[in-house]
């Protein structure tokens, strides 16, 4: 045992030893299209990274490559920033996470406790471009819980705890946002409510008991003996109504948008609104709200009453109308591998190319409220990005390696990454088999 | 039920007004590149079509359009495409417990169940679908029980199920594996159960239909069995005349319906098989078609070792594939087939052979080649029109024409 315990100590030595050296030595990218997503794109470019950030990015010609640089010859590849998925259920082996069965209200549970790193969900997520998750637990409670904002650091070493995967904010807590629903998915027998207005209410009457602890607490000033007894629960709803954690609200109806409107004006909720399937309908009240949407682009309309006039067209009318607009996989209802799908599909139906790629990367960063540190190729943001053979519109796309800070975490070459990134035996062990909304009968059982 | 006069008059009237709306339907569709799916692609090409049938296709320098007739136009025509295999029209697009038809879960063994009395010919997904292209499916009972009922062909247009179907009872759907497995006494707990009592099945439908056959060849003597519809359909799985389409997905279960057909003589289709690709060559000695899964289905459960280049590798081995949109139990309720003919033209598959799936070959495998899945003289007036490659996601399907009628003209 003692002599493993040295190889490995050894092995992951070295394996740090890599890690330094491709993060430490710049390297330079030359010669793709480059798509910046803040500025025009770029026919050849170069991309320079060091130290695990980008350094420089332009027209090939006018970027300084640094003495000493590794070049890497990208011609006729195309480079995009890595695509930030605002809504993921990876990691969930064997569940959703999050909140159990036994009230709708349960905002004090972390996601974080429940993921599993070994998931293969992740390793197709690379596959797919995708650098940044918002692990969020289901829709089946008005409060379900806290979310986990991830970043897929797969590669040396390889993940053993999920704090590999955490962004930390200044206090050097992980960071995520917190999750609600409203319609018909969060609606069961008691203690859960059973129409949308006992929805709306249970949801409000936590929020203002969140309200007074906070008053509580800041009326004790600091006084052992004032302070009210540590609540988990109102904790982090007082981080929702300071803004501190941005609420990820699921909803699909038009009439559901609205109440999640109310509820972030009543309550000051930094909200994004998720799914959307309605969207379209009120897009100018969204607009008007100043309020984000995430949008799921699947297949066809319905599946659920709720989501009977889901479009195509979402993405594009939202745009129009101003309103900050992403898109997400909610892996397992559509495969991370396919992401840029959902944007393309939405140029499909009259969003903008410019919109439709943003929505895959720089808006869903800002709805994470990490727009400063990801979601486009610039100086000083992470390096994380994707290279790409072909247009990422096009069915034909394929990810060739993508990049985590500086650190190449996935790679079509490899044969296991290859595994990951079309199927095959093997490529689904360690999966989740059970979501919020198939049966028995659905998974083959294999709960 | 008496059939008033009345009712008779209704009823000559609506075939009436259905048969005169067919026929003032003469259209010609031009392309810029027109795959036949009968040799070589058209440039510039002309299909024409005359009361539901194509009458000429060629170059369109060369085929003169009759007068008064509707020319459509697009860069890129081809056959109307085919599903293989869906549950449009019987699982509904709300979700409910009174639209979804799909699976009649009271028993693990009811081949007696046809389609055509459970098919939803006005069902909104149908639409769905037809606005990008698909003109057939190949839809029925779903997935989910031992033998879960049976199967038909449709043209995705049509006001009643009698207008839209093409054939009745195409196949009878079975399924091996977990999603079959059930505790409790009725349906099997395992997969040794399961085929035990498939084959218990087959052997008294085999037994019924020995003494319906002693019973013809005595003649006037003879004493044919009660009649019996289970058994009378397996009857007609037995004769080769309807095939059994066996879902599964792990090798093992492909194994066993491969040992099955073997054992009864019966002829089967291997549906959804995600793990075919590690019995490519069992497959192909047995000479048995695959409707593969949807390319992108979820990979979990008894599918998670599925890959986006089984078709690819099944048509490189030379076995007969199509490729289905499959059942949905939530959302999307229900695939596209041209989607996911995409991705697998992503992974693998030539651009033709990606449109094969979902054209000629479905159409061979589901044995309706003399009358859709290509454009030839004779065959259905079924096309669907598209502004660029088909399979590009920003593409769009521009026309859908079923039978010489433009059933849709949506830009989708």
């Amino acid at each position: 045992m003692r002599a493993t315990g040295c190889l490995c100590l050894a092995w992951s030595l070295v394996l740090s030893a890599n890690t330094l050296l491709s993060q430490e030595r710049p390297q330079a990218f030359v010669g793709a299209r480059i798509i910046r997503i803040e500025a025009d794109e770029i026919d050849s470019g170069v991309l320079v990274i060091e130290k695990g950030k980008i350094v420089a990015v332009g027209a090939a010609g006018e970027v300084q490559i640094p003495d000493g640089a590794n070049k890497v010859d990208v011609a006729g590849r195309v480079i995009m920033p890595g695509l930030v998925d605002t809504h993921s259920h990876i990691g969930g082996s064997g569940g959703l996470g999050g909140a159990d069965g036994s009230g709708p209200i349960q905002p004090g549970v972390r996601i974080y406790d429940s993921i599993n790193v070994h998931d293969s969900g992740f390793k197709r997520a690379v596959a797919g471009g995708l650098t940044t998750l918002n692990i969020m637990p289901g829709s089946g409670h008005l409060i379900s819980g806290q979310t986990l904002y991830a970043k897929l650091r797969l590669a040396n070493p390889k993940p053993k705890k999920i704090d590999q995967f955490f962004i930390v904010d200044s206090d050097g807590a992980p960071m995520g946002g917190l999750k609600m629903a409203n319609g018909t998915n969060s609606q069961h027998e008691p203690p859960f409510p059973g129409t949308r207005g006992k929805s709306a209410f249970l949801v409000r009457e936590q929020y203002i008991k969140a309200r007074e602890y906070q008053d509580k607490i800041v009326r004790a000033a600091g006084d052992p003996a004032k302070l009210p007894p540590r609540d988990l629960n109102l904790e982090a709803l007082v981080e929702a109504m300071r803004g501190k954690r941005i609420v990820h609200h699921h909803t699909h109806r038009h009439d559901d948008i609205m109440t999640v409107l109310r509820l972030a004006q009543e309550f000051n909720l930094h909200v994004v609104l998720h799914h959307v399937s309605d969207g379209w309908k009120v897009a100018d009240e969204i607009a008007a709200a100043h309020v984000p949407c995430s949008v799921i682009v699947i297949d066809s309309p319905g599946g659920k009453l709720e989501a009977r006039y889901a479009r195509f067209e979402t993405g594009g009318i939202l745009e129009k109308a101003g309103v900050l607009t992403a898109f997400h996989t909610d892996d397992w209802i559509t495969d991370a591998r396919v992401f840029r799908r959902s944007a393309a599909l939405a140029v499909r139906a009259g969003m903008s190319r410019a919109g439709a790629l943003k929505a895959l990367t720089l808006a869903g960063a800002e709805m994470l409220g990490l727009d400063k540190r990801i979601g486009s190729l610039a100086p000083g943001k992470d390096a994380d990005f994707a290279i790409l053979e072909n247009d990422p519109l096009s069915v034909y796309c394929k990810t060739l390696e993508t990049w985590v800070e500086g650190v190449k975490v996935f790679d079509r070459g490899d044969p296991t990454d290859y595994l990951y990134a079309v199927g095959g035996y093997g490529a689904g062990h360690d999966q989740s088999p059970y979501l919020c909304c198939f049966d028995d009968a659905d998974t083959g059982g294999a709960r | 039920m008496s059939r008033s006069p009345f009712r008779s008059l209704v009823c000559c009237f609506v075939v009436a007004t259905l048969t005169c709306s067919t026929a003032s339907a003469q259209v010609a569709i031009r392309g810029k590149t027109i795959y036949t799916m009968a040799g070589a692609a058209i440039e510039d090409g002309v299909v024409v079509i005359q009361d539901g049938k194509i009458t000429a296709i060629g170059q369109a320098n060369q085929i003169a359009v009759p007068p008064a007739f509707r020319v459509l136009e697009a860069k890129v025509v081809t056959p109307g495409l085919i599903d293989a295999h869906s549950t449009v029209g019987f699982s509904g697009i709300l979700n409910h417990a009174h639209d979804q038809d799909q699976l009649e879960r009271s028993a693990p063994i009811q081949p007696e169940l046809r389609a055509i009395d459970a098919y939803n010919a006005q069902e909104d997904l149908i639409e769905w679908i037809r606005s990008f292209g698909v003109t057939t499916i190949h839809a029925g009972h779903a997935p989910g029980e031992l033998m879960s009922g049976q199967t038909l062909v449709a043209k995705t247009f049509g006001k009643t199920a009698s207008a839209a179907v093409i054939v009745e009872s195409r196949a009878v759907a079975a399924t091996i594996g977990p999603a079959a497995q059930k505790s409790g006494a009725k349906s099997p707990g395992t997969r040794g159960k399961t085929m035990a009592m498939l084959r218990a099945e087959l052997i008294k439908a085999r037994e019924y239909r020995e003494k319906q056959q002693r019973a013809a060849a005595a003649g006037e003597k003879g004493e044919p069995p009660a009649r019996d519809l289970r058994l009378e359909t397996l009857g007609r799985i037995l004769s080769g005349e309807q095939p059994l389409m066996i879902t599964n997905h792990r090798a093992q279960d492909i194994a066993s319906a491969l040992r099955l057909a073997k054992e009864f003589e019966i002829k089967i289709w291997l549906d959804g098989a995600s793990e075919a690709y590690l019995l490519i060559d069992d497959i192909k000695a047995a000479g048995v078609p695959v409707i593969v899964h949807p390319t992108m289905a979820r990979a979990f459960g008894e599918h998670d070792n599925l890959s986006f280049e089984t078709a690819a590798k099944l048509v490189a081995a030379g076995i007969p594939v199509a490729l289905q949109s499959g059942y949905e139990a939530y959302v999307p309720k229900t695939r596209v087939v041209l989607f996911e003919a995409a991705v697998a033209a992503g992974n693998g598959l030539k651009f033709e052979q990606a449109l094969r799936t979902i054209t000629i070959d479905a159409a061979k495998i589901l044995g309706i080649d003399a009358r859709v899945g290509s454009l030839e003289v004779g065959k259905d007036g079924d096309v669907a029109l598209y502004d660029g490659d088909p399979f590009e996601y920003t593409s769009h399907c521009v026309g859908c024409v079923i039978q010489g009628r433009v059933v849709s003209e949506v830009v989708r």
